[in-house]
């Protein structure tokens, strides 16, 4: 059975359909990466599994229960994180009291200060730091490590490179091997950046206005055949699945 | 030596001030919502320790002992009914229903309690007028001085909740980004809860104080609120401090105004408070959400 | 693909439509009948109209400003007891008392256009009580002046030397004349461009303020609208007490009835508040002499109508059934292309 299964699901963005009908699974331990371009519905799909946004229609079961319209504190005690788009740290808390708030707040676990510091080293020095001084890499290590106070089952993940400079996404990733080392944590990514997706992804799903045209194992898929679904060229033949 | 008295009581009536006017800076600070029915609860509040103190025969201090868990109760029902759905409906919703709350607030104790002024001073024997001589004789009253104490330890006591404990955090948290908050597994509604049942202790504390210093009658809330708001206002940004100066230098004002004439003393406060708002305008950016060390951009 | 056809199916703007055609229509027969009210309503009715016109008029001004500028003001009293004040101060100082009555509103106008520039700067709930601080202090001011004796107060003498028939008439076609005037202000003011630019700001003011509408300024001209039309209704009320005592001028108990009208009629319509004099008119009119129990009732009300009934009753009515009296708005028709169904 998989740990996180997504059956049709619509959201609104005010009057706008953000997402029409997207359905997917992820097992225990998959490397999902969700890539598009902007406005496809990757971040409102990313924000309506974790219970942000409310769904307009379709159904997010969880370990195969249906979360209903559970509100987004109780799915992170289920084991549901997400990393939003912006990290939307608490900037005026220091890095220290943001992942306290997190790990008072959610499942206990293997993710204690303690490992997260092992698994994001630059973030050391910077505990006594109000997230609000500090650069774009070390508030994404921030946020990243942040959920994963929370000790999740399914960890979400919004463009986690966006706004950095290629070294700090390298250390970025590099540190996301290592939560992925671990074994046991499903993640589901969205990326722009579509090598560092495909490296690091098992399976690939791609949006376009809503929907997802194009899904598979990221070994079977091309870069040429994501690229088509990306743009949505070849619309003739319609969605197509791998 | 009259000048420097008057500036001795400003002062100590400006821990009263600070006081009062925490709670009110607290809720605005969580929530962004600016209680209209402030002054009226902490005039209930006074009410409740002044019945409990004469109901039981007992301190009006172990009367506020027993009022403390009764009023967090109500700052919990509070959120829950009426700040909540407020603050869901839109940014008018809070000032609207927060001073309907307050009409049936003062009305009510109106009809429960009649017209009559009524004063904790009678209850607390000597604390109401002791006090201790000073060089070219000046009067510092045990009660002010009193209040002084209660005013920085609680302000003090808020500081510390709000910096070093998980609920405090977690209120932080949810002051400056609900939604996120969410996100990390704090229940935003809980919180402002909690927070709204602090304030109204810190309002319980407040109107003990306040019906021990003065008396008191049920349409004093809206005095009450508007000296608090002064407080607030001419304090402007930082923590503890902050409250604690604006307070004081609404008291000094309002004495100094009263050696003017008898309405100067009013006039003499609202007055500091157009000019500091005044001078606020011409320098932009100052917000009162200090104590969450929130900056949220100011209107100038 | 269809080509210059297409302009068939374009939609066509109106501001009119035959309720509202209907709705005026009806209104301007019942102001006209009004007009005539003191021929045939007896004394005790023509007090009690006096009364609903001075409720319309502060109705209308605080939804002026809360439901279209977004301004909740806890302080309109201000201008109400100011209105007041001057009218007694400009007829012990020789005015004809009509005269002090009328110019007493128009000058408070001009005094609150500089007091915009400041009270404008504070938003929401700091607004809010901003202005109640301002009613307080100048509640202080007036209790200076001498004239006033303090909280005792004054009467206003000079109308005393009209007969009381007179006297009620002329406060009735007064009352009736300056709710007209500032109704019909109103009306046109929401019709005219700036009437959009007030309807956005409502709305959303950020916006607004994108698309290009000079929101201070719209605010201003609201402001101070509002503040003449609640001295009116303060002079207005002077008028039918005669006595001016400070404490009831400037007593925050005018804002209480003010909220209350606009929360229950509907707040950002302009029907709302004409519906929400009239109820709270009758209320009062029916259990004012229930003393506090009244008041917790408005309260109550408002705070349950705050919570539960945002739109209020009128706004409430007009959603659901896309009745809109007064044309203030604009109306979109869909013609449909004569050639609709023919398969191409």
């Amino acid at each position: 059975m998989s740990l996180l299964a997504v059956e049709n699901l619509s959201a609104r963005h005010g009057l706008l359909q953000a997402v029409s009908g997207v359905s997917f699974t992820a097992a225990e331990g998959e490397i999902l990466a969700l890539v598009g371009a902007n406005g496809a519905g990757k971040t409102t799909l990313l924000r309506t599994i974790a219970g942000s946004h409310r769904a307009a229609g379709g159904r997010i079961s969880f370990e195969g229960a249906d979360l209903g319209t559970m509100r987004a504190h109780r799915r992170v005690q289920l084991g549901i994180a997400l990393v939003p788009e912006g990290r939307r740290l608490f900037g005026a808390m220091t890095v220290e009291e943001n992942l306290k708030v997190a790990g008072a707040n959610g499942r206990r676990g293997r993710w204690t200060i303690e490992t997260v510091l092992d698994a994001f080293a630059l973030l050391k020095p910077l505990l006594r730091r109000r997230c609000g001084e500090l650069s774009g890499g070390q508030q994404q290590a921030t946020a990243i490590g942040r959920a994963l106070m929370t000790n999740p089952r399914v960890l979400l993940l919004d463009e986690v490179s966006l706004g950095l400079s290629p070294v700090a996404v390298r250390t970025v990733y590099d540190s996301l091997q290592t939560v992925i080392a671990q074994g046991d944590t499903t993640i589901v990514l969205v990326e722009q950046d579509l090598s560092r997706a495909l490296r690091i992804a098992t399976r690939v799903a791609c949006m376009l206005e809503g929907r997802i045209v194009l899904e598979g194992k990221a070994a079977d898929l091309t870069r040429e055949r994501i690229t088509e679904a990306y743009f949505g060229l070849r619309r003739g033949e319609g969605g197509m699945r791998a | 030596m009259m000048f420097f008295d008057q500036i001795l009581q400003g002062i100590f009536l400006g821990a009263y001030y600070a006081l009062i006017a925490c709670g009110l800076s607290f809720l605005f600070g969580v929530m962004r919502i600016i209680n209209l029915a402030h002054g009226s609860i902490a005039v209930l509040s006074a009410f409740l320790v002044l019945s409990l103190a004469e109901h039981f025969g007992i301190s009006p201090f172990f009367a506020l002992l027993l009022a403390v868990p009764v009023m967090a109760a109500a700052g919990f029902v509070l959120q829950r009914t009426i700040l909540e759905r407020s603050l869901r409906s839109g940014p008018l919703t809070p000032l609207l229903s927060t001073f309907g709350l307050a009409v049936v607030l003062d009305n009510s104790m109106f009809q429960s309690f009649g017209a009559n002024t009524r004063s904790l001073a009678p209850n607390i024997g000597d604390l109401s007028f002791a006090g201790w001589s000073g060089p070219g004789g000046i009067e510092v009253g045990q009660l002010a001085v009193l209040t002084l104490v209660v005013a920085v330890a609680l302000l003090s006591g808020l500081q510390a909740l709000l910096t070093y404990t998980p609920l405090g955090r977690a209120i932080r948290a949810c002051a400056e980004d609900p939604e996120t908050a969410e996100l990390v597994g704090i229940d935003a509604r809980h919180v402002y809860a909690a927070a709204t049942a602090i304030a109204l202790v810190t309002v319980a504390i407040a109107g003990t104080f306040l019906a021990m210093r003065s008396t008191f009658d049920p349409y004093t809330g809206p005095t009450q609120l508007i000296f608090a708001f002064e407080a607030i206002v001419i304090g402007g940004t930082g923590s503890l401090w902050g409250t604690l100066i604006g307070g004081i230098v609404l008291g000094v004002a309002q004495n100094l105004g009263s050696q003017v004439s008898p309405q100067g003393f009013l006039i003499g406060g609202h007055l500091a408070f157009l000019l500091v708002l005044a001078a606020r305008f011409a320098f932009a950016g100052r917000d009162w959400r200090g104590w969450f060390g929130v900056r949220s951009r100011a209107v100038a | 693909m269809k080509g210059a056809k297409d302009c068939e199916g374009a939609p066509a703007v109106r501001r009119w439509s035959p309720l509202s055609i209907a709705a005026i229509a009806s209104l301007v027969a019942l102001l006209a009948l009004l007009a005539f009210g003191p021929a045939y309503l007896g004394s005790y009715l023509t007090d009690r109209l006096t009364t609903l016109f001075i409720y319309v008029i502060m109705a209308s001004m605080w939804n002026a400003l809360a439901g279209y500028g977004g301004l909740v003001s806890v302080g309109q009293q201000a201008f109400f007891g100011l209105g007041a004040y001057l009218a007694i101060r400009l007829s012990y100082a020789g005015v004809n008392v009509y005269l002090a009555l009328v110019l007493a509103p128009l000058i408070v106008g001009l005094f609150s256009l500089p007091l915009s520039s400041f009270a404008l700067r504070l938003r929401g709930g700091e607004f809010a009580i901003g202005m109640w601080v301002l009613a307080e202090l100048a509640h202080l001011l007036v209790n200076l002046d001498g004239l006033v004796q303090g909280e005792t107060g004054i009467s206003l003498i000079a109308i005393s030397a009209f007969a009381p028939d007179a006297r009620r008439s002329y406060n009735y076609w007064l009352a009736l004349g300056m709710m007209t005037l500032l109704v019909v202000l109103g009306f046109f003011l929401l019709r005219s461009r700036t009437g959009a630019a007030i309807q956005a700001i409502r709305d959303n003011e950020d916006a607004a303020a994108s698309v290009g509408v000079r929101v201070f300024a719209t605010k201003r001209l609201i402001f101070v609208l509002a503040a003449a039309g609640c001295a009116a209704a303060g002079s207005l009320m002077l008028s039918t007490l005669v006595s001016f005592q400070p404490k009831t001028y400037f007593s925050v108990q005018w804002t209480a009835y003010m909220l209350f009208m606009t929360l229950v009629g509907g707040l950002g319509t302009f029907e709302g508040p004409i519906v929400g004099a009239v109820l709270f008119f009758l209320v009062e009119t029916m259990f004012a002499d229930t003393g506090v129990w009244y008041l917790i009732g408005l309260g109550a009300t408002a705070l349950i109508f705050s919570l539960f009934v945002p739109r209020g009753i009128w706004g409430t009515i007009s959603d659901r059934f896309g009745i809109q009296l007064m044309p203030v708005g604009y109306r979109l028709r869909f013609r449909v292309p004569s050639n609709a169904g023919a398969t191409p």
